[in-house]
């Protein structure tokens, strides 16, 4: 664990400044949302009617201050929004899970028992691949219904085709590799051979994967709760959370203007460093 | 050639039939599907008599063939809450979906391109590390955020632009705006990488030895041979459009397949919202199977190199 994190921050230390600013950024909403129960000293639930739609800074007569306003049905935005990013978070890091361990397996699978399994195996990926995955995730979450769990598998199991395509083209090049074939003809089996000898040296590829599919998975749920097959009312989303600032675009400019900026610093932040973190593992492909 | 096509014709086939097995296999996801059709306060008799009446009674594979063989006669089934055939439903609401996409397709490729061949030539000029910025940029900003940007610019505050709707022509420009600039990325990354191939090679090196300044060079010759990888990004990236309509759409109330797809789900006629998925899904596979044909026959060495 230590050797991991001084390596780690080994790495961070090569990459340029951008990047660097992007994974403190992404440390920040890590801790936000873990913190975000002693963060917040309002209920992200709690509802005052009497304080709808009150400006950033609000203070009421009891004392009580909206550092960031409240939404139509007088609930604090700062906690909504703490709250939301744990929600999020946590469901963008589940589906991630679920669908790099899915499609690693599957394309690892392919690519080393070859034959019919290949076969089969890669055409379903090739068929997945086929249909565009926010119409599937739409048509899934309608008919298994909306909730976090449901969520999850719906997101993770649309999206492993990628993986499965980056695990099974490295998983062919690191075949032919010598020290596989000595593992190989040491007479260790395959999925040993596959997790402790293969996994490690692909591990890097499927990385620059998962970093872009956690921004994407993001942007996923936060568009499924704005159409309002996420996240269910009253837990707060980002994407439902703007899906009702639009209608007070004229009155509340900060039921807009605050999820809009989290989701879009929390994305790019993501982005930025999914593109250093590819750079850096394949200088060949400088900046491509 | 002969066989390069019917071999690609196959993989389209079979794709095809992949995607209408696993649409088959979502409806089914939460058991019956029956009950995903049934009005909410069907009694159990009702639902008993629509499940015999859809067929849903009989064993699966008896269902699965009736499915696929509907299909091929392009019946998509009835919408239960319309009572029209769900394909008619779709017609007319496709136009505004294709011109959306279209719109949104020349936005992305208006600018995404020109930005990845400026990013391609002049890597270190501050007008490429701009440009490189703002498409990460564009690419972070979900579609539903930069549309409601835009209405509270354009049409809020200035009032330049109409809000929502398709009743006016400039209608279009926001929506296809805010769904372009999610492609234009892709397109920029793409321009690039195919103009740096370009630019390692020979014949540039021959131009700029004749005298001809870089971007003499890249516009006589680059980009003409960098166009063709661009062909077949621009087929998947209609497929792409097609399906992000479902949220802009939304955004800005534009009455295509998208907002359709919404009120379908939320009035639970899944029948239609099956016909939709399907018809953007084989419409996909169509794209790009047109696009490498399309490919393979621009550029020969495509069918040697795979055959």
């Amino acid at each position: 664990m230590i050797v991991a994190l001084r390596e780690g921050r080994a790495v961070l230390n090569r990459l340029p400044l951008a990047a660097r600013i992007a994974a403190l950024v992404l440390a920040l909403f890590l801790l936000a949302a873990l913190a975000a129960p002693w963060l917040s000293p309002l209920d992200p639930a709690r509802q005052t009617l009497l304080a709808r739609l009150r400006p950033p800074g609000f203070t009421t007569a009891a004392g009580v201050t909206y550092w960031l306003g409240t939404d139509d049905l007088g609930r604090d935005l700062y906690a909504r929004l703490l709250h939301g990013a744990r929600l999020s978070i946590a469901i963008a890091v589940l589906s991630v899970v679920l669908s790099c361990v899915v499609g690693t397996a599957v394309g690892m699978a392919a690519a080393w028992f070859r034959g019919v399994t290949e076969i089969v195996l890669m055409r379903l990926v090739d068929i997945m691949m086929s249909i565009p995955a926010i119409l599937l995730a739409v048509l899934s979450v309608a008919v298994l219904g909306p909730g976090l769990l449901n969520l999850v598998i719906v997101l993770g199991l649309t999206r492993w085709p990628r993986y499965a395509r980056v695990a099974y083209g490295q998983t062919l090049q690191s075949a032919t590799l010598p020290y596989v074939k000595a593992a190989e003809l040491a007479g260790v089996r395959a999925p040993r051979l596959l997790l402790r000898h293969i996994l490690p040296n692909i591990a890097g590829p499927l990385l620059v994967v998962v970093t872009a599919e956690f921004g994407l998975m993001i942007l996923f749920e936060a568009g499924l709760s704005f159409l309002g097959l996420g996240i269910q009312p009253p837990d707060p989303s980002w994407g439902s959370i703007l899906s009702v600032g639009r209608n007070y675009l004229e009155r509340a400019w900060w039921m807009t203007a605050f999820p809009g900026a989290c989701l879009f610093m929390l994305v790019l932040s993501v982005n930025v460093l999914g593109d250093a973190l590819r750079d850096h593992l394949d200088p060949r492909a400088q900046g491509r | 050639m002969t066989r390069y096509i019917l071999y690609r014709l196959l993989q389209a086939v079979i794709a095809t039939l992949g995607v209408l097995t696993i649409v088959f296999v979502v409806m089914r996801l939460a058991g019956d599907p029956t009950l995903l059709l049934a009005p909410d306060n069907a009694s159990r008799e009702q639902i008993e008599a629509l499940r015999v009446a859809l067929g849903f009674d009989r064993p699966l594979h008896v269902q699965y063939f009736a499915y696929v063989g509907d299909l091929l006669r392009l019946n998509l089934g009835e919408s239960v809450v319309q009572r029209a055939p769900a394909i008619d439903i779709l017609m007319l609401r496709l136009p505004y979906t294709v011109s959306l996409a279209l719109a949104a397709l020349t936005v992305a490729i208006g600018i995404g391109v020109p930005v990845g061949v400026i990013m391609a030539v002049r890597p270190d000029h501050w007008l490429a590390r701009l440009l490189g910025a703002l498409t990460l940029a564009g690419q972070s900003m979900p579609t539903f955020l930069s549309g409601i940007l835009m209405i509270m610019v354009f049409a809020v505050t200035l009032g330049w632009l109409p809000s929502s709707g398709a009743d006016s022509a400039s209608g279009i420009v926001m929506p296809a705006i805010a769904l372009g600039a999610l492609s234009m990325a892709t397109f920029a990354r793409m321009a690039r990488i195919a103009v740096l191939d370009e630019l390692s090679k020979d014949y540039v090196r021959a131009c700029r030895a004749r005298g001809l300044s870089i971007w003499t060079a890249v516009f006589r010759h680059v980009l003409r041979n960098a166009a063709l990888p661009l062909v077949s990004v621009a087929a998947l990236e209609i497929g792409n459009l097609l399906a992000g309509s479902i949220i802009v759409e939304n955004v800005f109330a534009w009455p295509g397949v998208g907002q359709l797809a919404l009120q379908a789900i939320q009035s639970r006629d899944f029948l239609l919202v099956q016909a939709i998925v399907l018809f953007i899904s084989v419409t996909y596979v169509a794209t790009s199977l047109a696009a490498d044909l399309v490919y393979a026959w621009i550029d020969p060495r495509i069918v040697l190199a795979r055959s």
